[in-house]
């Protein structure tokens, strides 16, 4: 994006940086006030931490199999228990949140741009190809997600697609659901922003479309987009749990929150051996709600016309 | 026709009325309905009217910002509705519009000194190392200081916006600005400041204004040619002068009448009009204004008055002149 800020001012960057735009300062000031958004940013960022780092500090790792250690409760050792295998299941939490997040983070990020590149296109162009966009993301929705994300799950084992590579196609499938409502959201921001009258000054300027888009639009558009994609990674760590507990999605022994809590499917392990599924099933019910109300406290500062 | 800088002709704008299951269209609103005027350079022509009354509708479609229904618009002898998209914005810089509301036609994310400079770069009137010079100057002769420059606009108050949506106009140097209602979301001190400000830079530059307003008092102390418009068509057309001293349609009478004069003892006689502008969708029969005027007579109710020279080149709409 080229900045006429830069070739207006000819000040250099690190000056202009301290003049940065106070709207984003006041924003971050009212989001710094709303506690509970703090709380639940700092939940998250301590999951992070957790999975990110714990694993370094542990003895054991996720897949060492250890058979004279099985099923054991928890104890001063494996402070949350072992699973059937002997495995420290504290050491498996963690590693399975560094893929639930990554998949999560990752499918986030892929949905967003595909759901802002098609919705921009959609909502700036419109006629046919608006057309085209929406009718595809309109036939997309009308299907529920979740028999959609079991046909592509049912479809990877038929494949017999390697482990290692499905938790990059289940990021591609989550992305591929994920996107149609992206995409409505951004084609509508964009509808009503082009009827705003700073957008018809702009065509009374003869500003070329490029800039138009990039300079007039885009900014308009980035404090929803911060909180669709807050919003969004929650959804998409919840989806790969499904996928992952019905065994269609990351498989075994890759661990990830989901197919952790499978063991409960075993009706002597939920009743008899709770650590197994408990830690895993709690990670993903805190973490979502973490992520969930600090989207909230961002949408209720950025987009407060979108407050319920 | 060679003379004028811009010269609408039988210029219509109609805006279907859809309603039903399918958007059929049931109807129209004439919003401008057959106008005729020039502007020769350097002239200030003032158009007037109520709301609703089509000024603003005029005012967009003189410029090609919204598409006409009938009629043809030539801008320094050049048909505006002829022209390519591409040639239609290369032409966009020598007509401005000043915008009523300076709280909406500003982009809140836009810092103001790219918002004023960035159409001289996509025109390339200016290479980026003379655009902050050139920001610099129009700012300072609206009134504004340079470091105004990296602020938003929630950061200035509704007179200085207005103030910007001028220099952001100005910087293009054009030849044509229309300044559609420019000073009616102002309280009056700021009015005063911003209607001196026009007419400051009108001696300075040799504008040409085509000003948009309900206020005639501004409209008098700006203009020097003045249309009043009613129901979408032009009522009367005189030189300010010529207008204020001797109007000769009831409307333009009417309106004259209402116009406070800051001499309580003064006695008047005061037109008081009954009744609501009618519905554009289903304006009345002959004389648009008959419904509302005092001294109507049967030939009002049926024949549509035609628009022609009273003498002194005076123009009126009215079978009773």
């Amino acid at each position: 994006m080229p900045s006429i800020q830069a070739e207006l001012t000819g000040v250099p960057a690190a000056k202009q940086r301290a003049v940065r735009s106070s709207l984003w300062r006041q924003s971050m000031r009212k989001l710094i006030r709303n506690k509970l958004a703090i709380a639940g940013l700092v939940v998250v960022i301590s999951m992070f931490l957790i999975c990110f780092i714990g694993p370094l500090f542990s003895p054991y790792t996720d897949s060492k199999v250890n058979m004279s250690m099985m099923n054991r409760s928890p104890n001063i050792h494996h402070w949350l228990g072992t699973d059937k295998l002997g495995r420290d299941v504290l050491t498996r939490v963690m590693q399975a949140g560094r893929i639930s997040l990554t998949v999560g983070i990752a499918s986030m990020f892929l949905s967003v741009f595909i759901g802002t590149l098609l919705g921009a296109i959609a909502g700036y162009y419109r006629g046919i190809v608006d057309q085209i966009i929406m009718r595809i993301a309109d036939l997309l929705l009308t299907i529920p997600s979740l028999p959609l994300l079991f046909i592509f799950g049912a479809l990877l084992s038929e494949w017999k697609v390697p482990s290692d590579y499905r938790m990059y196609i289940v990021m591609l499938i989550l992305s591929f659901v994920g996107w149609p409502s992206l995409a409505r959201m951004i084609r509508g921001q964009l509808l009503s922003l082009r009827e705003r009258e700073f957008m018809q000054a702009t065509v009374v300027l003869g500003l070329r479309d490029r800039r138009k888009l990039v300079n007039h639009l885009l900014p308009n558009l980035v404090p929803l987009l911060i909180v669709i994609a807050t919003l969004n990674i929650g959804g998409a760590i919840l989806s790969e749990s499904v996928l992952s507990f019905f065994g269609l999605g990351v498989m075994p022994p890759t661990p990830t929150w989901g197919n952790m809590i499978d063991t409960a499917n075993n009706m002597i392990d939920f009743q008899e051996r709770p650590w197994l599924w408990v830690p895993p099933g709690f990670s993903i019910f805190i973490t979502v709600i973490a992520i969930n109300i600090f989207g909230d406290g961002l949408r209720d500062v950025l987009d407060p016309k979108q407050r319920k | 026709m060679s003379e004028a800088l811009l010269d609408i002709r039988h210029l219509k704008k109609y805006f279907p009325v859809k309603s039903g299951l399918f958007s059929r269209t049931v109807g129209h609103v004439k919003a401008v309905d057959d106008i005729s005027f020039a502007i020769r350079p350097g002239e200030t022509f003032g158009l007037v009217g109520e709301s609703g009354s089509g000024k603003s509708t005029v005012g967009r479609t003189a410029i090609r910002l919204m598409d006409k229904t009938a009629g043809d618009v030539h801008f320094q002898g050049i048909d505006l509705y002829e022209l390519s998209e591409q040639k239609l914005r290369r032409l966009r810089p020598r007509m401005q519009l000043i915008f009523q509301d300076p709280y909406s036609s500003l982009n809140p994310r836009v810092r103001i000194g790219d918002a004023i400079g960035e159409a001289l770069l996509d025109h390339e009137l200016a290479s980026p190392a003379e655009v902050r010079e050139q920001v610099q100057d129009v700012l300072a002769s609206c009134g504004l200081s340079s470091y105004h420059m990296d602020r938003f606009p929630h950061e200035f108050s509704g007179g200085q916006r207005q103030r910007i949506g001028i220099a952001r106009a100005l910087i293009l140097n054009p030849d044509l600005i229309i300044a559609d209602e420019p000073v009616s979301a102002l309280d009056v001190s700021i009015q005063a400041q911003i209607i001196n400000l026009f007419s400051h830079l009108q001696e300075t530059r040799g504008l040409t204004y085509l000003f948009i307003s309900h206020d005639l008092s501004v409209v008098e102390h700006l203009c020097s040619t003045i249309g009043v418009m009613y129901l979408g068509s032009m009522v009367e057309k005189a030189s300010r002068d010529e207008l204020f001293l001797h109007p000769l349609h009831p409307y333009t009478k009417a309106l004259l009448s209402a116009v406070p004069v800051p001499i309580p003892k003064l006695k008047r006689e005061r037109i008081v009009l009954k009744g609501d502008i009618p519905s554009p969708a289903n304006p009345p029969s002959g004389c648009k204004f008959h419904t509302r005027c005092p001294f109507a007579e049967k030939r009002c109710r049926e024949e549509i008055p035609v628009f022609r020279d009273a003498g002194n080149d005076h123009w009126v709409a009215c079978h009773l002149v």
